[in-house]
């Protein structure tokens, strides 16, 4: 095109209609914005804070939560700081959340998407073998990794990965077969495009909608995993710690010291809420049929 | 006779992000009892709103003001507990597609006695007795079994007089049919249209017909409103408005209908080297059996199709529902693999090829599509859509050799090339068909598909649609095969047509004698089934109308596959399948072709 004109007002995506409808949501924009806060917090809390999380202040044990020594949250049995290590245990929690989560992503719409499109015989080996994995007991592999690789924060989110993207495999696939019956995937066919290429370009844009709701229900239920292998003892190691790990040392004290129980509580449940929260806000955000009613 | 129903400013908005939308603007009319008035008019012109809002059915963000008088009773306004004892007992609808408007998970008899109990009480044998009444009444055969039956059971003509029984069982003094052929083929259409006016002897029901068909609304009108952008442009006796229409809208509209009767025709064109040759194609579908043992069925699409195009050309398909025009598209274009045939574009068999050999040839064939906006990819922009056959066919163009190509093709088909960043979604339904016929042309074929291409859109895009692709063919030498259901339509835009039943030839000839002499006796049920748009001419027909409705592929009658319902079938048609012969220049699948 020669002349200079071309390019006119700004193109209104359907995520753009769909980011208006999730900003009016009040919840679900109060659940992103206490996410947010969340984040930082924990990314740079502990180095602000001036004790660090496994040295422990001989001079406070188990002291309840208090303004004088800079000790809001109280401390541990062993004098550590609580504020920090909760902030600590956070930095690990949404690690897991998030890296298992991606991981379980990409294997999941590769796999899915990739049986869903081609279908026949490829799609009923590839999901027979989602099936298979499906039927392993995950506390049972976790405890076989564990035994063979002894106790690594690493396979946490390998074993978390493993399982979850069967899920997402399923869900992406199921997708997959409804998008292509749609006319534009026929309408790519006609043009010559090659199967590798309609999957990148037609139908993973395309699912991306629903992966995302999936997504924000995905990270608290892997970091609610997370927190029930550390309650057992599976999960990280001390003096590491995670969310998970800390309510199960405050469960123990809990007669002792109730506050080493109710602030990594707290956290935990305040980011299962948001999180959950916020996948409502995207799922109606995202669903065209709502969008029209309002 | 003073007035039913007395609409007076009516006006319905709708709030939306973009603000408020108004739908319906100071709408007034009046109807006298046992009247039918049309309101026609294009998608959005607010026709269907108006009728909601009468009802009080309008969406949750919905806004009406203005006032509804019915039978002297306002409506306006009125707590909707009330309106619900009107609605259904003295002011009855039927919606477009019977399928929705049935709770699926219901009986045909328990939906039915539902509106019996709540307005008149009636309950157990004497509900059954009276919906069976009027099952009997909107001639559904077999009624008593009919009750006991979900919605899925039976076909979509059979649903639709199950919702007007279902309308009637209150024997209401008014009856809103919003579009209530719309979902049906041709010929149910007919048959539901047929008794629609008897009913209307029958019950005396004061009607508004929804419609965007003026074909329908001449047939079946006393008196028309014609609505654009929630205003009314016009209204008055259906004679006047077909003869001496005021508006210049209503004049645009009229002339825009395609008609079996009049109109320009293309003329055959000259024998020429082929483009495409298909000879005896078929495709079977291999479909498997309920349970884990049960055998395959096999569901016979498409059956020893055969035909010719020359560059240039347009070959015209037309049938109903099922009858394989979109198969044979997906065929001619290797989308689906042929069970046998040979299908040579420019001397190629393709039919047997594998699809890495057929790719090749994808750049010289293309498909434009019935729903413009679902096939347009919703995440991209129309630059990306227009530039995808490029990027697998010419992939060494530079970013600025694309743009242009891409220019160059959305000035053909009417559209400002300035608008490629934007998405789908932000253009109206005629210029998503104009960007889908973009892309298809981009490559340059030689050979244009177009599957029901012009059947989503309002009858004035249709004849701008019409008008491109008359216009592009000529510019371009494309040979086209023009699928569609309407066969004035297909009468406009074809120099030859192929009618299609149950995935066979029926008849095939140049569009003058198809449409003027008919020989098949289907192809007759199709014409005869067609409504004009010329309100005397449309009350004066004879016809005669096929019964019943188009039999299961799983279930194809044995010999001839429309003898079911043909009224010339004897018994040869049972046993002997017909072959296609040559009377004169038509092609034609009869045995009985000149006895009748």
């Amino acid at each position: 095109m020669s002349s200079a004109a071309t390019v006119i007002e700004a193109p209104r995506s359907l995520w753009s209609d769909a980011g208006y409808a999730l900003r009016r949501n009040r919840a679900a924009m109060t659940a992103a914005i206490v996410l947010g806060v969340l984040t930082l917090l924990v990314v740079f809390g502990p180095a602000l804070s001036p004790y660090h999380f496994d040295k422990p202040d001989w001079d406070h044990i188990a002291m309840p939560p208090t303004l004088a020594d800079g000790h809001l949250f109280g401390t541990d049995a062993l004098g550590r700081d609580l504020l920090s290590r909760t902030l600590q245990g956070g930095r690990m929690s949404l690690l897991v959340g998030l890296v298992s989560t991606i991981v379980s992503l990409v294997i999941g719409i590769a796999w899915g998407a990739t049986a869903g499109f081609i279908g026949g015989r490829t799609d009923r080996i590839m999901m027979r073998i989602v099936d298979i994995l499906y039927a392993l007991p995950f506390m049972f592999l976790v405890i076989l990794l564990m035994v063979l690789f002894g106790r690594q924060i690493v396979l946490i989110f390998v074993a978390i990965g493993a399982i979850n993207w069967l899920d997402m495999a399923r869900i992406v696939r199921g997708q997959t077969l409804g998008l292509k019956q749609r006319e534009f995937i026929e309408a790519a066919r006609v043009s010559g495009v090659g199967t590798g290429r309609i999957i990148l370009r037609h139908i993973v844009p395309n699912l991306l909608g629903v992966v995302v709701i999936y997504v924000t229900l995905t990270i608290p239920q892997v970091i609610l995993v997370e927190s029930f292998l550390s309650f057992l003892g599976l999960g990280v190691q001390e003096p590491m710690t995670s969310w998970g790990a800390l309510v199960s040392e405050g469960a123990q004290e809990m007669e002792n010291a109730p506050w080493m129980l109710v602030f990594p509580s707290l956290f935990l449940a305040l980011t299962l809420f948001c999180f959950n929260f916020l996948g409502d806000g995207l799922r109606d955000a995202l669903d065209p049929r709502d969008r029209s009613r309002t | 006779m003073s007035a039913l129903l007395d609409v007076a400013g009516l006006n319905v908005s709708f709030a939306t992000r973009d603000g408020a939308v108004q739908a319906v603007r100071e709408l007034s009319f009046s109807l006298s009892p046992g009247e039918v008035l049309g309101i026609v008019g294009e998608s959005g012109s607010g026709k269907t709103q108006a009728a909601l809002a009468l009802t009080g059915l309008l969406a949750e963000n919905g806004h009406m003001s203005g006032s509804v008088l019915f039978d002297g009773q306002q409506l306006a306004g009125l707590p909707e507990l009330a309106l619900a004892d009107i609605r259904g007992a003295r002011i009855a609808m039927i919606f477009q597609d019977p399928m929705t408007a049935l709770n699926p998970y219901l009986t045909i008899g328990a939906q039915m006695t539902l509106v019996l109990k709540r307005h008149r009480r009636l309950r157990g044998a004497a509900a059954l007795a009276e919906c069976e009444r009027l099952l009997d009444a909107v001639r559904i055969t077999d009624a008593r079994q009919r009750l006991r039956m979900y919605p899925h059971e039976l076909s979509g003509g059979m649903r639709q007089r199950v919702m007007i029984a279902t309308a009637l069982l209150c024997r209401p003094s008014l009856l809103i049919a919003d579009e209530p052929t719309t979902a049906l083929d041709v010929t149910v259409q007919a048959q539901i249209l047929a008794l629609m006016s008897e009913l209307r002897a029958e019950f005396g029901s004061a009607i508004i017909l929804i419609t965007h068909d003026l074909g329908i609304a001449a047939g079946s009108c006393d008196r028309l409103l014609v609505m654009r952008n929630g205003q009314c442009v016009e209204q008055g006796g259906i004679e006047q408005i077909f003869r001496s229409p005021r508006s210049t809208y209503t004049q645009d509209l009229l002339a825009a209908v395609p008609r079996l009767d009049a109109g320009s025709v293309r003329t055959p064109l000259p024998e020429a080297p082929a483009l495409l040759e298909v000879s005896d194609l078929a495709v079977h579908y291999r479909v498997p059996g309920a349970g884990i043992a049960s055998r395959h069925r096999t569901l016979r699409a498409l059956d020893g199709v055969a035909l010719k195009l020359v560059p240039g050309e347009t070959l015209g398909v037309v049938g109903e529902s099922g009858c394989g025009k979109s198969t044979l598209a997906r065929a001619v274009l290797r989308l689906v693999a042929p069970t046998q045939g040979r299908v040579c574009l420019l001397g190629t068999d393709l039919a047997g090829l594998p699809e890495r050999e057929v790719r090749p040839f994808r750049r010289d064939m293309q498909l434009v599509f019935q729903d413009p906006l679902a096939a347009l990819d919703p995440r991209m922009t129309v630059r990306a859509i227009v530039a995808e056959p490029l990027g697998a066919f010419e992939a060494q163009l530079s970013d600025a050799e694309v743009t242009a190509r891409i220019s160059e093709a959305l000035t053909q088909v009417g559209l400002d090339p300035a608008w490629m960043n934007r998405y789908p979604h932000q253009f109206s339904g005629g210029q998503c068909q104009r960007i889908g016929i973009a892309r298809a042309l981009v490559l340059k074929p030689q050979l244009l598909v177009c599957d029901e291409a012009v059947s989503a859109l309002d009858v004035t895009v249709q004849a701008q649609i019409i008008a491109l692709l008359l216009e592009l063919q000529t510019q371009l030498g494309l040979a086209m095969i023009f699928i569609a259901h309407d066969l004035a339509v297909v009468r406009r835009i074809s120099h030859r047509i192929m009618v299609m039943y149950l995935g066979r030839v029926m008849e095939m000839a140049d569009a003058v004698s198809l449409c003027a002499a008919p020989l098949h006796p289907y192809t007759r049920a199709l014409i005869a089934a067609v409504p004009i748009p010329d309100p005397q001419l449309e009350r004066q027909r004879k016809r005669v109308l096929p019964t019943g409705e188009v039999p299961s592929l799983f279930a194809p009658p044995s010999g001839c596959p429309f003898r079911t319902r043909c009224s010339y079938a004897i018994e040869r048609c049972v046993s002997e399948v017909p072959a296609l012969r040559m009377v004169g220049n038509t092609s034609v699948a009869c045995h009985r072709v000149g006895e009748i």
